[in-house]
């Protein structure tokens, strides 16, 4: 039996202000389509949220639960109907689930520009790049374009990009999905190494809930239509993990009855 | 050997970035040299840290949790192995099949029109002032070299040409990008841009000469009305197809605003944006040499427009051809070699053609 607790949603929103955090998302209510298109659409209905600096945490759902619109909102990339989002640090960085990197430029330069836009001073950005191709294993990659990439290689040079931005939250939009399973698991093991030698915290979005045991601290479930969070886990197993450890899949079985258990939910009406 | 170069360096990295973070299990820092990351480890002996230190780590917020090293250089490895395999090099053409593939064709294209053209002659299907022998066109060129005109000729409109078409890229380019990016500006100028792409640049001619006489202003008026709506119609379809992607990316890294544009919107849109000015440069070839030759005056310099309309008033027929030939071919040069070379490279760079 994994070692894990769930905690109650009420509960956790009850202790959740006050403490130190990487970002804070308080009673985040999210409707698309109001405004003549027929009545309001609630997307996300009283998200809370806290991630603590340094945690990794997975949020999990089925498709349409809103998941991808919240990593959105966390980004500043839409606003929230109402609630607050309340960062620790500076912007937030983002990964999506294809690599965009600009095509136009080397991968190195790619690394290069998220520098610049942070401010990094010219003399500084080539040797920084290197250095963060070096995190990722691609040192030899600098002046590579993109298309001559692997799709592993691309999301790598994506999470160096990232990184270069040195912020302290790292939001993660199913940046695996399109990954053939080998290629998976390196970046798994990848993205925890980068984790544990960094301050980073991490958000990261997936469906795959083996995925989300391998690498979460937590994994919160949210529900669909609206997306409410249904429930969380701690997860306790030791780093560096693996996809087939026994604990793994013993939480992971765990976290997919409650999945189809919402799931099926909506089958009803 | 980059497998275990990389392991090596791996291991030498952290343990310079986290000296004091030695968990039972684990060698020393000391000791764990590049040997210990060796990525020919024994496979089984990989997971054995993780069936003997259950509990040391966990819940792990500052983040000084190193991966065992036998796992970090298997892992190494396989990123190694699966790179390597993921991106093979494509293979390059050699040079001679390349000219052999695109050369030859559109020399025996030339050569075969040539030849109906003789025949046609030889056939004496029509008079001889109408369907000239082709060295009689030959002779005529000859002649212009002979008396040292044939390149004034062919500067005087290629500089104007090039001239006006530099000014509708600066008037084009900011064009396209507010009729591209703000709304109002593309439901009032949109329209009318598309609509004037359609409008044979002849048109302005007549209105031209009536504005600023018979000059040089003129002739810059008429490549402009020309070139103008294509070049800014290419940058609006070039920024329409960049990837809502792109700018969300590039929004997440702070490039918003201005430096969005600079750095984000218009390298995204470039393809567009060339394939925009290769046609804005054929409208302002085409316009220059209706206005030439409509246009024509001794005041102006010689050119070719104007060669032209000069061999058609002595009934000059093989000088009428070898200037509409010097036209296409002056054409084609400037496309072949600015254009088209540009154009390529910034596909290429983008994996958009081979």
């Amino acid at each position: 039996m994994p070692p894990t607790t769930t905690t109650d949603r009420h509960e956790r929103t009850a202790v959740a202000s006050g403490l130190p955090a990487a970002v804070r998302i308080e009673h985040i209510h999210k409707s698309f389509g109001s405004a003549g298109s027929g009545p309001a659409r609630p997307v996300l209905e009283d998200i809370n949220l806290r991630i603590r600096p340094g945690e990794f945490v997975c949020l999990l759902g089925a498709s349409g639960c809103g998941k991808s619109t919240l990593l959105g909102l966390v980004a500043g990339l839409d606003r929230p109907t109402s609630g607050r989002i309340e960062l620790g640090g500076t912007r937030p960085a983002l990964m999506f689930q294809e690599h965009a990197l600009f095509p136009w430029l080397s991968a190195g330069k790619n690394i290069e520009l998220a520098l610049r836009l942070r401010g990094v001073p010219r003399p500084d950005r080539r040797p920084e790049a290197e250095r963060l191709l070096e995190l990722v294993r691609l040192g030899g990659a600098y002046r590579k374009r993109v298309h001559e990439l692997s799709g592993g290689m691309r999301q790598r040079v994506a999470l160096a990009r990232a990184l270069a931005q040195d912020s302290q939250l790292l939001l993660m939009d199913e940046p695996f999905a399109a990954l053939d399973a080998i290629t998976r698991d390196v970046l798994h093991e990848e993205l925890t190494r980068v984790w544990s030698r960094t301050s980073l915290s991490v958000l990261f979005v997936t469906h795959n809930v083996r995925e989300a045991v391998r690498l979460g601290q937590r994994v919160v479930l949210l529900s669909s239509r609206p997306g409410r969070v249904a429930r969380e886990w701690t997860v306790d197993i030791p780093q560096p993990r693996r996809i087939e450890d026994p604990a793994v899949a013993d939480l992971s079985v765990e976290i997919t009855e409650e999945l189809r258990r919402e799931i099926r939910r909506h089958g009803k009406h | 050997m980059a497998s275990t170069e990389a392991a090596g360096q791996d291991a030498a990295e952290r343990d310079a970035a986290a000296p004091d973070a030695a968990v039972p299990g684990i060698p020393a820092p000391g000791t764990a040299g590049p040997d210990a990351a060796a990525p020919d480890a024994p496979a089984p002996h990989t997971t054995a840290p993780n069936a003997t230190v259950p509990n040391t780590t966990g819940p792990n917020p500052t983040g000084s949790n190193p991966t065992e090293p036998d796992s970090a250089g298997d892992i190494a490895g396989l990123e190694a192995g699966l790179d390597a395999l993921d991106s093979a090099p494509p293979p390059r053409t050699p040079l001679r099949r390349l000219l052999l593939h695109k050369a030859l064709p559109p020399i025996t294209a030339v050569a075969l029109i040539l030849a109906v053209w003789k025949l046609l002659v030889l056939a004496r299907i029509t008079d001889d002032y109408k369907l000239p022998d082709p060295t009689a066109v030959w002779h005529s060129l000859r002649q212009l070299w002979l008396n040292g005109t044939l390149f004034d000729i062919i500067w005087t409109s290629v500089s104007r040409g090039l001239l006006g078409f530099l000014a509708a890229l600066a008037i084009g380019t900011p064009l396209g990008l507010l009729v591209a990016r703000v709304p109002v500006i593309r439901a009032a100028l949109g329209p009318i841009l598309s609509g004037l792409q359609s409008l044979p640049s002849v048109a302005w001619v007549p209105a031209a000469v009536i504005w600023l006489g018979i000059t040089d202003s003129a002739m810059y008026a008429v490549i402009l009305l020309g070139a103008v709506p294509s070049i800014a119609n290419g940058l609006v379809s070039g920024i329409d197809q960049v990837p809502p992607l792109y700018l969300r990316a590039g929004h997440t890294l702070g490039a918003t605003g201005l430096r969005g544009t600079r750095h984000i919107l218009l390298p995204a849109a470039l393809p567009g944006y060339l394939a925009g000015l290769k046609q804005g440069w054929a409208f302002s070839w085409r316009s220059l040499m209706a206005a030439e030759l409509i246009a024509s005056s001794p005041d102006l310099g010689l050119g070719l427009g104007q060669y032209l309309e000069n061999a058609r008033t002595d009934s000059d027929m093989p000088g009428v051809l070898l200037g509409i030939i010097l036209i296409l071919l002056i054409g084609i040069a400037i496309d072949l070699l600015i254009f088209t070379p540009l154009e390529r490279r910034v596909l290429r760079t983008r994996g958009l053609a081979s």
